[in-house]
This record gives structure tokens, sequence and C-alpha cells, in this order.
């Protein structure tokens, strides 16, 4: 190779890279020409430099080395679940084609209940996941909170690093890696004084979930000073570990000047049974209804209220109706909403809510009557009333007069254990089949119990029969997959086979069914793969 | 071969899927519910994959196979391996007993066979072949001839870029910026025509230096000094050592001439990932011999659309021969004979601290000038953000110096895996050290750990 820039001192970089950009033609670079070309000179002198330049390369000083993500004292993930996890979350919507679902599982939707159980079980989230699970929680929220508590400290770490995962700073699960521990005063009570709105209400819940009263008596000191839209926010915290003695802070929350505030204050009070608004409704709920005889039939009689007077406005009835509905109606149910239920057994001879919710209603108040009562069964938690008001799952009808709606029975449940609940929909599903069961099989806790998964899968297997296609279960089939026990694969097994198409089925149902059948069966051997890689006892790494 | 306790994890698996949507689809078969007739024998793994069809299809892996695992299955996709071998080989994988250890049935058996066939063929090869161009005088001067014609076109191809570079300096390169493409692309089509696809492929390139923003003539003339180099180095190889001639004829685009001998090792796999254009898919495969500590690249091509034919699961390693290849710095090597299926490895290459591995490209850029970087394995490093989110840096646990990560990748999902997996703390880095900065391509904690892919 011919030498280059021999001798002399080889030409500043700058230089050749200016004769380049205007050309040799206009400006004479300081090299030497290769013959009598001042260009391919350039060229040569610009290689030397370049080759130089790249091996003489040298680290440069390092920037100031970040902090350590705090130390993670919990065990780590068994392999066969860390596999599992990149797995579940390789499967990360907009990757696919979309389409039909066919008979594979949907495995981000297993990813809420890996993560319940992992998290159960304490186990330490493997780091190089970490990113893969944070964008999966930005991306759903209802994720975030299982998502932030598997991931731990080096989460949050990692969000300080990257704005993507901000929210994972703005959510830390309970607080607990920026809350004071609640028994510290001091702090609380710094916190609550300097923080800002997000942290003090995170502070205040957490603090109410500790003790009840302390966090009354830390909203007590700033009350008088906050924002009404704080004070509505800070006042709803109170709803968790509601007791007697919140009444009087709540009753002088009732004169407060907003008046979203006093409703809040109001609706907590009446769930209080033993407080003196709920005594008042009482008496002004008793003023409406009576018990008379017509024909011989003990039947209730109503007299709504005729005016809202201003005690009664204090004690958070709202005066104007919503358009559309009559002033009296629209008051008689806010005071039976309000009044307390257990009172009603004494006012009505000693009978108990069932027999009460039995009594036939005068003037076709009925229906406006039970609704207000679902409601206050609800507000006040009170199982016996959600139960007469629920009334037997066989019984036929919903939303005619004396039955509540799909959506009163799905709260009415909620009043319910998780047994009774779960017994109930068994028994409703049972009657009436699965087109209405999707919202009040939502309420049953996973996975659900035997009886309950068998009515499903009975009524599934009902449904194919009957003709039509499976996507008109969609709804339940996916929460079949998500909730049912995998111990019930074995009923399904028979399902999963493809049959003949009978003759009154719609064309091809069979195969979609077979195909439906078969995602759930597989679902549920997915599920209880997860389950024992998550809790079977430790194996020595392979 | 292939005993119990030596399968595959997942990621490995999906490692080997041509696209994300193969992943995604391939994961999702990854259960016992579609298979029936699921088995598994001497490195080879098979199944029934119910589809939409009436009939299953017949998938079949051959996980020891000599040239890397290979998949056959009766579906229509033309993705490779399909979403069926990829949902079979994590059934596999899974280890739940849906795959147990059986005969392979007549439909696996007959491919199987014959494929172990062949391979035991192509690894004897009949002894008369190699000599036959030697003992022939007629086809070895045939050959001498062709050799020669192809170097008497590229020597012309050389000179004219070269004269065209001259041109384009004497004319300043400032209205190339906006130029576009199109007058890099008749050059390139000259130097295609001149029989060196290397020379082309760097033409090409210069186009996207040209509109690659901020700096962008520092960058050109660099790139054009190169090539010049390259062309004055074509034009006067007779003159120039070995080493740096062989470099300069991988960098023309000549095959080379001649294989080292095989060396074997366990090799394990520490990066492979794709690089696209319109024309190829060029997969590049790093190894790292656990015995010898040498690192190897091995490269595999796929046409348009298609993926390359060699897929590795990135963190396990393989016993296997590799011939090393004249130039570049003898990192470039041929897959040979393997030995066994891939397996899990507690190896991991030693790191070195950011001034050794500066220096080590210096060294490198003596053999081969054209040389864009090198591989290495950091350690103990730290990833370290730059102030204003400005990039990254790999520093030296000890404080002392940092490497740049490269700025194409300081966004990218694996150098954040790379950032979660370090939390502040010492790991270390295997990537590629260049002049544009370090490219991570797989890391290790400093405590027990497997092997995690950064691409």
């Amino acid at each position: 190779m011919t030498p280059v820039t021999s001798g002399a001192a080889p030409a500043a970089w700058e230089d050749l890279v200016t004769a380049a950009l205007l050309g040799t033609d206009r400006r004479r670079p300081p090299v030497r020409a290769r013959d009598g070309d001042p260009a391919a000179g350039l060229l040569d002198a610009a290689a030397a430099h370049t080759l130089r330049r790249r091996a003489g390369m040298r680290p440069a000083p390092a920037a100031p080395l970040p902090h350590r993500a705090a130390p993670d004292d919990r065990p780590p993930l068994p392999p066969a679940a860390v596999h599992r996890l990149a797995m579940l979350l390789a499967d990360r919507p907009g990757t696919g084609s979309g389409g039909r679902r066919g008979s594979a599982p949907d495995l981000l939707e297993l990813l809420p209940q890996w993560l319940r159980t992992a998290n159960a079980q304490g186990y330490a989230a493997p780091p190089h996941l970490l990113p893969a699970l944070l964008d999966a929680a930005r991306a759903r929220t209802d994720l975030r909170r299982q998502v932030l508590t598997f991931a731990g400290p080096r989460a949050l770490w990692l969000a300080r690093l990257n704005p993507d995962w901000k929210f994972a700073l703005r959510a830390a699960p309970g607080g607990g890696a920026l809350l004071p521990s609640p028994e510290d005063g001091a702090r609380v009570r710094r916190l609550w004084e300097e923080g800002l709105f997000a942290e003090r209400v995170a502070l205040l819940a957490m603090v109410r979930r500790h003790d009840p009263a302390a966090a009354r008596d830390l909203l007590a000191t700033t009350w008088s000073t906050e924002r009404a839209e704080d004070r509505l926010m800070f006042l709803d915290s109170l709803r968790t570990g509601l007791r007697a003695d919140d009444e009087p802070f709540l009753e002088q929350a009732l004169a407060d000047r907003s008046r979203n505030v006093r409703a809040v204050a109001a609706e907590l009070l009446s769930a209080l049974p033993g407080s003196a608004l709920a005594a008042r409704m009482a008496d002004r709920a008793a003023a409406c209804l009576s018990l008379e005889r017509t024909d011989g039939e003990p039947t209730i009689a109503v007299e709504a209220p005729h005016a809202c007077d201003a005690a009664m406005e204090r004690d958070g009835i709202t005066p104007k109706p919503p358009a559309g509905r009559g002033e009296r109606s629209w008051w008689l149910g806010q005071l039976m909403e309000a009044a307390p239920l257990a009172a009603w057994v004494g006012r009505f001879g000693g009978r108990s809510p069932e027999e009460i919710v039995a009594l036939p209603v005068a003037d076709e108040w009925a229906g406006e009557l039970h609704a207000a009562w679902c409601r206050a069964a609800v507000r006040q938690v009170d199982a016996a009333w959600a139960r007469a008001l629920l009334g037997t799952p066989a019984a036929p009808g919903t939303g005619g007069p004396g039955g509540a709606s799909l959506a009163e029975r799905a709260k009415l449940l909620s009043v319910l254990a998780a047994e009774e609940r779960a017994a109930w929909v068994a028994g409703f599903i049972e009657a009436h089949g699965l087109s209405e069961a999707f919202q009040l099989l939502g309420g049953c806790p996973a996975p659900w119990e035997e009886r309950l998964g068998r009515s499903v899968v009975d009524a599934l297997n009902i449904a194919r029969d009957a003709g039509g296609y499976p996507w008109s279960f969609s709804g339940v089939m996916g929460l079949a997959e998500r909730c049912l026990d995998p111990s019930a694969g074995g009923r399904l097994e028979g399902l999963a086979a493809v049959p003949d198409d009978a003759e009154n089925a719609s064309p091809g149902a069979g195969a979609y069914w077979a195909e439906a059948f078969q995602r759930l069966l597989s679902t549920l051997r997915l599920r209880a793969a997860m389950h024992a890689e998550l809790t079977a006892p430790g194996e020595p790494m392979r | 071969m292939t005993e119990q306790g030596v399968r595959w994890t997942a990621d490995q698996v999906l490692a080997l899927a041509p696209d994300a949507a193969s992943r995604k689809a391939g994961s999702k078969l990854g259960t016992a519910g579609p298979w029936s007739e699921a088995g598994s024998a001497g490195g080879s793994v098979w199944g029934l994959c119910k589809g939409s069809g009436s009939r299953p299809y017949q998938t079949i892996v051959d996980v020891a196979g000599s040239e890397g695992p290979a998949y056959k299955c009766s579906c229509p996709s033309r993705k490779f391996p399909c979403k069926h071998a990829l949902g079979l080989l994590l059934l596999w994988a899974g280890e739940d007993g849906s795959v147990a250890p059986s005969e392979a049935p007549a439909w696996a058996g007959e491919w199987l066979d014959g494929r172990r066939r062949r391979a035991a063929e192509r690894q004897a090869p009949a002894p008369e072949e190699a000599g036959a161009d030697a003992a022939d005088p007629a086809a070895r001067r045939r050959a001498e001839s062709r050799a020669r014609k192809r170097a008497e076109r590229i020597t012309a191809g050389t000179a004219e870029l070269d004269q065209r570079l001259s041109d384009l300096l004497r004319g300043g390169l400032a209205g190339l910026e906006q130029a576009g493409y199109g007058v890099w692309e008749e050059t390139a089509a000259r130097m295609v025509d001149a029989q060196a696809p290397g020379l082309a492929a760097r033409v090409r390139e210069l186009g996207s230096v040209a509109a690659s923003g901020p700096g962008w003539p520092m960058r050109l003339l660099e790139e054009c000094a190169l090539l010049h180099l390259l062309d004055q180095g074509w034009l006067n190889r007779q003159a120039l050592p070995p080493d740096l001639a062989a470099a300069v004829r991988t960098h023309v685009g000549l095959p080379s001439a001649a294989q080292e001998p095989p060396e074997r090792d366990t090799w394990l796999v520490l990066a492979q990932y794709d690089t696209v254009d319109s024309r190829l898919t060029t997969r590049r495969i790093w190894l790292y011999g656990t015995a010898s500590g040498r690192s190897a690249l091995v490269l595999s091509y796929g046409t348009a659309g298609r993926a390359p034919g060699l897929a590795l699961p990135v963190g396990l390693a393989f016993d296997a021969e590799l011939s090393g290849r004249p130039g570049s710095g003898q990192l470039r090597a041929e897959l040979g004979e393997r030995f066994g299926a891939p397996s899990p490895s507690t190896a991991r290459p030693a790191g070195t601290g950011t001034e050794q591995a500066a220096a080590e490209y210096g060294t490198a850029l003596r053999a081969d000038p054209w040389l864009e970087s090198w591989p290495v394995a950091l350690g103990p490093v730290i990833p370290v953000p730059l102030p204003d989110r400005s990039g990254w840096q790999l520093a030296d646990a000890d404080g002392g110096g940092a490497l740049p990560v490269t700025p194409a990748v300081a966004a990218s999902p694996g150098l954040w895996r790379l950032v979660a997996l370090s939390g502040g703390a010492p790991v270390t880095v295997f990537g590629e050290c260049g002049h544009r900065g370090f490219t991570p391509l797989a890391a290790w904690p400093q405590g027990p750990g497997e092997t995690v892919a950064l691409c």
C-alpha cells in the first residue's frame, strides 16, 4: 500500500472534512496529492485518520454510577416458573394476527392468576423479566397492583430510569416502599402535613386499615383547612372500617359547606344502624309505612313524604328529583335506603325479613320499596335482608314486581359470604341456564367451588345440545377458563371430542364447541401446571 | 443422545421463532390440548397437532441434527420453523409428561432415518472426490482461468470505483445529504457487474450514511476513505501480508479460498440475531468455545421473507467441530459435524475491563482495517445512564473507564433487560465492541444464573 502522510505532520481532521464537503477543486486539502490528484490524496489521509482514531479508541471516564437497587430478600422463583412467566409475557396483545381464538389458551389472561399465586408464595421476580412485566402493567392498569408487589424494589429503581414506567412510582403497592410505618406517629404526622395529595390519600388509607380511630383523629387535625374536593376524598376513606365511634366526626361533617361532603357523611352515618341519623331516618321512614288489613290480608300501605324539610335535607336527602321522577317517590326511596332495616322487624310485628318482603304492598309501591330496600341492604351490609330480597335462586323471572333485577341481585350477592354466594349462583344456573349468569358469576371468587363449577359445565353442555354456537357464551367460557377449578378438567374430557353434527344443530357448531371445550381443557391443564410450578417444594436446579 | 434433563427452556425454544407472530402462535400451541401421540427418542420429538382441518398435522423436530435443529411439518405454513414445531418443542421443554420417551411412529421414523443416513453420507465423503480437481489437470486449469477472469473484472471494478470516489471529493460531498440513495444504486450495480458483492454492499451503505443526520459529513468521509483503502488494497494485494490480503479478499466479496482444520469444542451459544435488507436476511450467531475461550461467528442466510436455516438456542452449549475462515481476524467459521444436541451449560466467558476491550478492537483493526467491531466479554461492568437520558455507558465496576453503548440500541428492550439484570450491581456482558460503541448481546449476573439474551 502507498505510505500516507509520511513525514509531514498529519493534517487536522477538521480541515479534511471541510475540504471533502466543499470539494478539492474549491478547497485544496493540506495533504500530499497522489499521482497529482489531490482528491485521492485526501482519501489517503482520511483513511489513515479514520483508522488511527478507531484503533486508538480509549474508554471514557465513567459517569457517576447509579445507586444500587434495594435488595430483594424473597426467595428466587423456581426455574420452571421463570420459564412459564416468560411464556405468559411473550403472549402480548398485538403480536399476533388476531382473529378466531382457536383451541389454544389465552395466556395473557392467566397472568393475573399467576401473579396472585406467586405473590402468595412470596417469591422474588427474576430481574431480567422486570421490563416485560412493567410493560404489561403499563398497558393494563388492572395488573399493576399485583405486578408491582411481585416486581419488588428493583421495579421502583427501574421506574426512576425509564419514564415509560413512571406509573410504578405513583402507585407503589400499599405505598410499602414510600410510606412510614403506621406506628411511627411523628413521621405519619409529618407526611400528613407536608405530603402530596396522593401520598396523603395512601397514608390515610393505610392508617385507617391499621387503626381506624387514629386515622380519624389524623384527619380531624387538618379538616377545617382542607379543600372541598380533598375533604370529599378523605371522608370517603373512612368507609373502610366504619364504626360507631366515627359518629361525632360524621355528624359534624353533616354541617359541611360542601354539599357533596354532606351527602357522603349522611351516607356513612346511615350505614351505622345505631347512629342518631339512622334513628331520625327510622322515625321518618316509619311514618311512611304501615301495616293494614285489606280483605283480611296484611298489606303494607305506603304514604310517601309530602315535603322535604330542612332537617331532612341536612340528613342527606336530595330534595330535587332527577328528570322524570316524582318528588314524593324520590324522597321515599332515599328515606327507605337510609333507614335501618333492622327496625322494620319490630315495626311489622316481629316478622322476619323474608315475611316482610313477601307482604303485598298497596298502590303499586312494591317496586319502589323493594328497590330501596335492596340499596339499603347493600349499604348496611345486611346479609339477612340481602338473602330475603334475593329470594330462592330457582324463583322465576327477574325484574318483575317483587323480584330483584339482575344488577340488584349481583349487588345483593356481594353482601353474602363467598360460599353462600357461590351456592346461590349455582342454584340460579341450574334453574335458568347461563344466558343471564355472566354478571353473577363475575362476583364469585375463583377458583369456583365444586358445585358452581359443575353447574356451569353442565349448563354449557346443555347449551351445546340445544344447538347454537359457542360464541354466544364466550363471556362465560372466558370466565370458566380463568375460574374453574383445574380438578374439574375430568368432566370436560368427553366434551372436547368432535361429535357428528346433530340434525337440528347449527352447521359446524359441533366442531366449534369441541374447539371451545379443548381450549377450556388446555387452559385448565395449564393453570394446574402453573400452580404446581409455583407451589411444589423446591427442587434443586438442573 | 438427548437424555431427560437436557431439555431446553421455553426461552431457548422461542428464540428459534422466525418472527414475533410465530412466537405467539407457537407459545399457544405449547400445551397438551391440541397434541396427540407426542413422543421423543434419541434427540428427536414428534407429535400430531390438531389444526382447523380434519387431519391433524404431523410435526417432527430433529433436535440433535448435525446442522442444528431440523423441522418437518405437514402444515402449509411457509414460516420456518412453523408454529407447530415451536409448540411441540415447548411441550417437550415443559416436562409435564406430555411428551413421553417412546418408539417413533412410521411417519416420523422414515423422515428421521433419511436425515441421519444423509448426514452420515456427508460426513464420510467419497475418497476420490477430494482429489478429483487435483487429479484432473484440465478441470484445474478451467477453475484457475475462471478465478483469473473474475479477478480481472474486480480489478476493473475497483479502479472504476476509486475513480468515482475521487470525482466525488473533487466536486464536494455537500450536496449528498439530500441526494438520496439513487446516486449510489448505479455505482453499486456496477460493482455487482464486476462480481464484487462486498464492494456493492459498502457502496449501498454510503447512501444511508449520507442520510444519517448530524455529523454525517464526517462519517461519510470515513466510509469513503475506507472504501478507497479497500480499492487500493485490492489493487496492491500482492504486496500485502497474507492476513491482510485475506481480509481484502473477504471484504471485496470473494469466497474464502481455504478452510482451516476443524476445531472441536463445546460451544456455548452467546447470541443470535438477524439483520434484514430488501434482498437478504443475515443471521449472525456468536459462539464461545468453553475449552478454548475462543469466540466464533457463524453466519446463515435466508432470502427475503424467509428465516435463515440455521437456528441455535442462546444459552445452551453443544459439542461440535468448527472450521475457521481466513480473513476478518479469523472470527468467521463454518459449523461442521455436531456430536449431540445442545444442552444447558454453566460455562460463561470471563470478562475483561473496558481498557482491554478497546485495545483488542484496536489490535484486530491491524489485521483487518475494515472491521466494524470485535467480540468482547466485558466484566465486571455496571450499566450507567448518562445525564439527560442521552444514552448509556458500561463502566468498569471499580469506576475507572467506561465504553458508550451503541446509540442505536440505547433504548431497546434488550438494554432494559441488561439494566434490570444489573440493578446497579456489576454484571458480565458479551457484545460487539466497535467504533460506534459497545452493542450488548448477552449478559450474566455476578452470582449463578442463566445466560440472559439481550438481542
